[in-house]
């Protein structure tokens, strides 16, 4: 496995919380909460947008790392605006959060090819495409998951990568 | 009823008691226009959009309920934003509403299409643009609504041109709600005996009053509060006025150009009942040194307010109005009665005895303290003052009391140059029988001056107080300061004649040059039919003390050159 750069292992100490909101499923809306972040320097590492059984409402899950003035500060701010319906940061240990990502990487040899579909298959992950050079894969979890696959197959040389950022509901 | 979006505008606003708008017309709002001259509304026509802005929050400020200002698209829209951007800061209740391009036409460039929902996002409280004359009414409802409760701000309705124009069949909803908006009214019953407790077990308590105070109109609960438990108030500037000034427990603005003393017994209190004050860097210098060591009770409307700049131990979220009169009545069932002579209130005399003392005005017959002075002599105390940015401003603060509370208002989160003229006929507009009077520098005057010809036009006469310097003279004195008097961009050299701009536009202008001159013009201009400018000559190297550096604390405060 390669080695944690001092980075990284410094990010993994800042907690990462999960906000999930309902937000006025109407044009603007992104816009303004997008803005909001901006205008009063909030980080964020995810933000992902979807229907929900409501037609008029959407959810917005939202993920930061960040302390917890910060983030009170953050959801607060949040309420204040008029087309957020409902704001939670949601306990992590009681919630069901993944992220879905595709991977692209370099594999050329047959011997790397094996050793990535290994990997893939320890991690669940898919194998969607392969092609003469690269193999794409798809992988869902936590970030956590997705960012030890990541490393893990970081030095054969990942091409392209999407993440969807994190979709987070309730347990039970 | 069958009606067109631009009637079903004026009619919903009608509705909901505006009888008063400030306005420019464009090609986008023709339609507005056209149904204006139909309507019973009083349509007031400003020089310029930034003024009308100000005007409708000038009225706002006094009349505690929305201000209206109309402008076209474009150019006219984005006028208007500085005077949006200021009722935000200042959380004052602005109705803006914008023309803008045919639906058809928008993200087409047109001529004079601005995304002026994208543009005022950031200062405003929300924003609608209706896409069809039927839902005019229930968004201009919804938007005084918003506009109006919980933490007031300005909202803004943009109104394509053929929306306003389509005749379709209108509803006027009696109610309105809005589903993400719910703000908090009542008291938090459950922190307020936490409340009582810190107050009762402290020895050194301090009240600072915000603003909130005065848009809540808590002014009564607040008094009641600090002579049952015998506690010294400091406001911030916004809270200038929310309690007398000539109190036996009032001890005047915090803050960089604040009262002296109330800087210094803020400072020394060992608990601090913040209400409706936001902490802003003016009011309390840095926020890691303020309040240290001390219990901080914060009440406020705005839940986002609570931990923003200054974690605190207690807050109580809710109007204040209401909390205080709960605390009140909480702790008038328990209070013993403080004694009089109690060595903290005794602090407070010797503060204020020491600094009276021990800041010396300049020699001169004329100076900005004096002439202020003065015309506190002269004012009723129901008359009211509001200023414009800078030196003027923060004179008027250290030396102009406001005795009855309520009747006074500035720019004080934004810093708007300009705005202190055109509120100042909002004002009057909101309240005609009192006088009104802006305490001016120059430079702001000079940025807004065209209002005086709706200022005599539209029968609305108040009186600028032009403390006239010829100088930009906050920023000279940072020059001075801080820069080892390199001047750069300060200097106004004597242009232009200020009693003959007044002249221009038929309004009365004064030049005092003495105590004596002063006192007449201030007389004339109470007496006067039309707007009265008087052009006070001071000199132009005269310091606003104390001041407190910016990036230092309270405690910091520099009391003298
Ligand atoms: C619109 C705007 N532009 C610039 C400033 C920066 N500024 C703050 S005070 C000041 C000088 C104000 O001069 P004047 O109105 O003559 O008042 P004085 O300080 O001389 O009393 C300036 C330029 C501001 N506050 N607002």
């Amino acid at each position: 496995m390669t080695a944690i750069t001092e980075n990284e292992s410094h990010d993994r100490l800042v907690p990462l919380y999960i906000l999930s909101s309902l937000v006025e499923n109407k044009p603007g809306v992104l816009f303004r909460i997008t803005n909001l972040f901006r205008a009063r320097n909030f980080n964020i590492e995810s933000i992902t947008v979807g229907s929900t059984e409501m037609p008029d409402l959407s959810r917005m899950t939202i993920t930061t790392k960040s302390d917890e003035r910060t983030v009170d500060q953050l959801v607060k701010q949040l309420r204040k605006l008029i087309d957020v319906v409902e704001v939670t940061v949601l306990d992590k240990e009681r919630t069901v959060y993944r992220e879905l990502a595709l991977i692209k990487m370099k594999a050329i040899d047959p011997p790397i090819r094996m050793e990535i579909i290994n990997y893939a298959s320890i991690f669940r992950a898919n194998v969607l495409d392969i092609a003469k050079e690269n193999i794409l894969v798809e992988i869902t979890g936590t970030p956590d998951k997705i960012d030890a696959f990541k490393n893990l197959v970081t030095h054969y040389g990942i091409i392209q990568m999407a993440r969807t950022g994190v979709s987070a509901l309730p347990r039970g | 009823m069958e009606m067109n979006g631009a009637r079903a505008l004026l009619a919903a606003l009608e509705k909901d008691g505006v009888d008063i708008v400030f306005g420019l017309p464009g090609g986008a709002n023709l339609p507005i226009y056209d149904a204006l001259v139909d309507s019973g509304l009083r349509h007031i026509l400003v020089r310029h959009e930034q003024s009308a802005a100000h005007m409708a929050d000038g009225f706002a400020r006094i009349k505690r309920k929305v201000g209206v200002c109309f402008a076209t698209s474009g150019p006219g829209a984005t006028n208007l934003i500085t005077g949006i951007a200021t009722a935000y800061a200042d959380s004052s209740p602005v109705l803006a509403v914008t023309g803008q391009v045919a639906l058809a036409m928008i993200g087409k460039d047109a001529f004079q299409e601005t995304d002026i929902i994208g543009v005022a996002n950031p200062c405003t409280k929300y924003a609608f643009q209706p896409r069809t004359a039927a839902e005019i009414p229930e968004m201009v409802k919804k938007a005084i609504y918003i506009s109006e409760s919980g933490r007031p701000g300005p909202v803004l309705v943009d109104i394509p041109k053929d929306v306003q124009q389509a005749t379709e069949d209108i509803h006027f909803p009696e109610l309105v709600k809005v589903r993400g908006y719910n703000p908090v009214l009542d008291a938090d019953f459950s922190q307020i005996g936490r409340t009582v407790e810190l107050l009762m077990n402290s020895e050194r308590p301090i009240i600072m009053a915000g603003g909130g105070v005065i848009l809540s109109g808590a002014f009564s609960e607040l008094q009641a509060l600090a002579e049952l438990l015998l506690i010294p108030v400091v406001t911030t500037f916004k809270g200038k006025g929310a309690f007398p000034e000539n109190h036996p427990l009032a001890m005047g603005p915090i803050g960089m150009h604040g009262h002296a003393e109330a800087n210094k017994i803020i400072v020394e209190a060992d608990c601090i009942l913040a209400v409706g004050a936001r902490f802003s860097d003016r009011s309390v210098g840095r926020f890691d040194e303020f309040g240290k060591g001390m219990n901080i009770i914060h009440m406020d409307i705005d839940p986002a307010e609570i931990g923003k700049n200054k974690l605190v131990d207690v807050a109580v979220v809710g109007d204040v109005k209401a909390s205080l009169k709960t605390l009140v009545k909480m702790l008038s069932k328990q209070v013993i009665a403080r004694d009089k002579d109690n060595s903290w209130l005794r602090r407070r005399k010797e503060l204020i005895d020491y600094y009276s003392e021990s800041i010396k005005d300049y020699t001169r017959d004329l100076t900005a303290k004096k002439a202020l002075k003065k015309l506190r002599e002269i004012l009723p105390s129901e008359a009211i003052t509001t200023t414009e940015v800078g030196q003027c401003q923060m004179w008027a603060s250290l030396h102009f009391d406001v005795i009855s509370p309520g009747t006074f208002f500035s720019s004080t989160g934004l810093g708007t140059m300009g705005f202190g003229f055109p509120a100042s006929i909002g004002a009057k507009a909101a309240r005609p029988t009192v006088p009104v009077v802006d305490i001016a520098g120059d430079g702001s005057f000079n940025m807004t001056e065209n209002s005086l010809a709706v200022s005599v036009l539209d029968n609305l006469p108040v009186i600028v107080f032009l403390m006239n310097n010829y100088m930009l003279g906050m920023v000279a004195q940072w020059q001075r300061t801080f820069y080892n008097r390199r001047y750069m961009g300060v200097h106004q050299n004597s242009c232009p004649d200020y009693s003959k701009i007044a002249e221009a536009y038929g309004a009365q202008g004064i030049k005092a040059q003495s105590i004596e001159e002063l006192d007449k013009a201030i007389r004339s201009g109470l007496k006067s039919d039309v707007a009265t400018v008087i052009d006070i000559t001071i000199d132009p190297e005269e310091d606003v003390y104390p001041f407190v550096a910016p990036g230092t604390g309270l405690k910091d405060m520099i009391t003298g050159a």
